[in-house]
């Protein structure tokens, strides 16, 4: 308990090093572009391969399940819509974000700081918390909610292609579906779980990476426990999210 | 001119550092020599304020650095330049780019301007038509050269170097040791080297201080450093067949 409490007094005085004003703007500009593209563009591949298929997988269980003449077909677009916007999109791909960006950061950071690189920066009198991890945060925050659209649309998308070519319910009982009762909040609430969820990432696996320390051993652990930590911390933000914005 | 005046440094239980006393002389290369494990790292990382120390203070030029606020501090390292013993390169700049970082962050050159200082710096130490290479494609000496171009870039008053010559080879770490104390008289900085390498201490050694499990224990010019009667220098200072066979030879 108290290794916890210690490690959450130590996050918070990283994150008030990480919010200062940057040395020089246009050299932020231009990391947090960077960022954007390495940590945002770059994710976009395994986003659309993980929501296709998450989309349709979705689509061929919920019709497998509700095959009864008592239970409209439309309920399957329906119930892969509310999948995709409520829960997969925003929380499942922020999972697999932090597997991804959260062990890349962690590991960047990590051999940065045991190569006496983040001194360097000290040395030079750069805060090389704002300089490294701001970009990162702020790039993530921007770009995450992009992703998770993207995500609602391919998964959907790929729901309506199996109606298509498989025919598990007809397009058109599909596409009512997807309109039934759609509420514009759902999307308000993946969108700010979204940008919770991009701090948590980068946040997190930025402490672990920036506070390596010895060999390329540590910088493996800091790595694990930063996807670890920020799945975790990712998990019970949604429970909170969910219960304070759904109920 | 840089002063440490009873500078103490535990890590836990482990005193690293007891009560050190000594001044780095301005315009000279400043010797910091000692076996592995006797605290001259943690000195450096002290004086530069990478640690912590627990007492004692450290002065640049009169200014009592571990007494500033954090304004004041980041004004006195932008007046240092500082060469790692792994020399540090950003990885995932190229040469140019490291070199060019120091300026971009610190200065209001133009791209232009910054570009020709940065040519300037890597001709300094003898570095041409690198400019677009990765620091992984750069052998060690090279990438030591960079580190010295990177950490003069800013103009620095002051240079502090961290083992420059390990793992190289003897031809290497001479043109390393004469490019240090090349540039310590042409641009008159104050230079703190940390080494354990004899021939570094003879060929660029104008102020050396000896440290000794964490106590400082002699200081004095390369001459005098031949003929002290301190039992753990002579020890230190011999240990090499090569000094060895310079004593026999000297008598």
């Amino acid at each position: 308990m108290l290794k916890i409490l210690q490690q959450i007094g130590e996050y918070t005085i990283f994150i008030s090093k990480v919010f200062r004003r940057p040395e020089k703007w246009r050299i932020y500009f231009q990391m947090f572009i960077q960022e954007l593209w390495t940590l945002g563009i770059g994710s976009i591949g395994i986003i659309l391969i993980i929501s296709g298929f998450m989309g349709m997988v979705i689509t061929i269980q919920t019709a497998s399940q509700i095959d009864s003449g008592w239970i409209p077909a439309y309920l399957v677009g329906y119930t892969t819509r509310q999948s995709m916007i409520l829960e997969f999109s925003p929380t499942m791909l922020a999972l697999i974000l932090s597997g991804k960006i959260g062990s890349n950061i962690a590991s960047e950071l990590g051999s940065m700081r045991i190569s006496e690189q983040i001194d360097a920066l000290e040395i030079m009198g750069i805060n090389s918390a704002n300089y490294l991890v701001l970009p990162k945060i702020t790039a993530l925050m921007v770009i995450m909610p992009f992703l998770v659209v993207l995500s609602m649309f391919i998964g959907i998308f790929f729901g309506y292609v199996i109606c298509e070519t498989v025919g598990v319910i007809t397009p058109s009982d599909y596409i009512y579906g997807i309109q039934y009762d759609f509420r514009p909040f759902d999307i308000v609430y993946a969108l700010i779980k979204a940008v919770l969820f991009a701090y948590i990432i980068t946040s997190v696996s930025s402490f672990y990476g920036y506070f390596a320390s010895g060999s390329a051993l540590e910088v493996g652990k800091s790595s694990t426990q930063a996807v670890v930590y920020s799945s975790i911390v990712v998990l019970i933000f949604n429970y909170i999210l969910t219960q304070m914005l759904l109920i | 001119m840089i002063e440490i005046i009873g500078l103490n440094k535990s890590f836990g239980e482990n005193q690293v550092l007891r009560n050190i006393d000594v001044v780095f002389e301005e315009g000279k290369s400043n010797l910091l020599i000692g076996a592995s494990g006797s605290g001259k790292t943690t000195l450096c990382k002290c004086t530069v304020g990478l640690h912590q120390p627990d007492t004692g203070t450290i002065s640049y030029n009169g200014r009592i650095f571990n007494q500033m606020s954090h304004n004041e501090k980041k004004e006195i390292r932008r007046e240092i330049g500082f060469l790692f013993q792994g020399s540090a390169l950003f990885d995932y700049m190229t040469v140019e780019e490291n070199v060019m970082f120091p300026i971009k962050m610190f200065s209001n050159l133009t791209t232009k301007e910054a570009k020709k200082r940065v040519d300037f710096c890597l001709e300094r130490v003898d570095l041409k038509g690198v400019n677009k290479l990765m620091p992984s494609e750069l052998s060690g000496g090279m990438k030591k050269r960079v580190g010295i171009a990177r950490a003069i870039s800013a103009k620095p008053k002051y240079l502090f170097c961290d083992e420059p010559n390990s793992g190289l080879d003897p031809q290497t770490s001479i043109l390393i040791d004469n490019l240090i104390k090349e540039i310590t008289h042409e641009y008159k900085m104050t230079t703190v080297v940390i080494t354990h390498d004899m021939n570094s201490v003879l060929e660029i050694g104008e102020h050396i201080s000896f440290i000794y499990k964490g106590d400082m224990l002699w200081d004095g010019t390369n001459k005098e450093v031949l003929d002290t009667t301190s039992t753990e220098l002579t020890d230190f200072v011999y240990a090499s067949s090569f000094m060895k066979e310079l004593k026999r030879m000297n008598g």
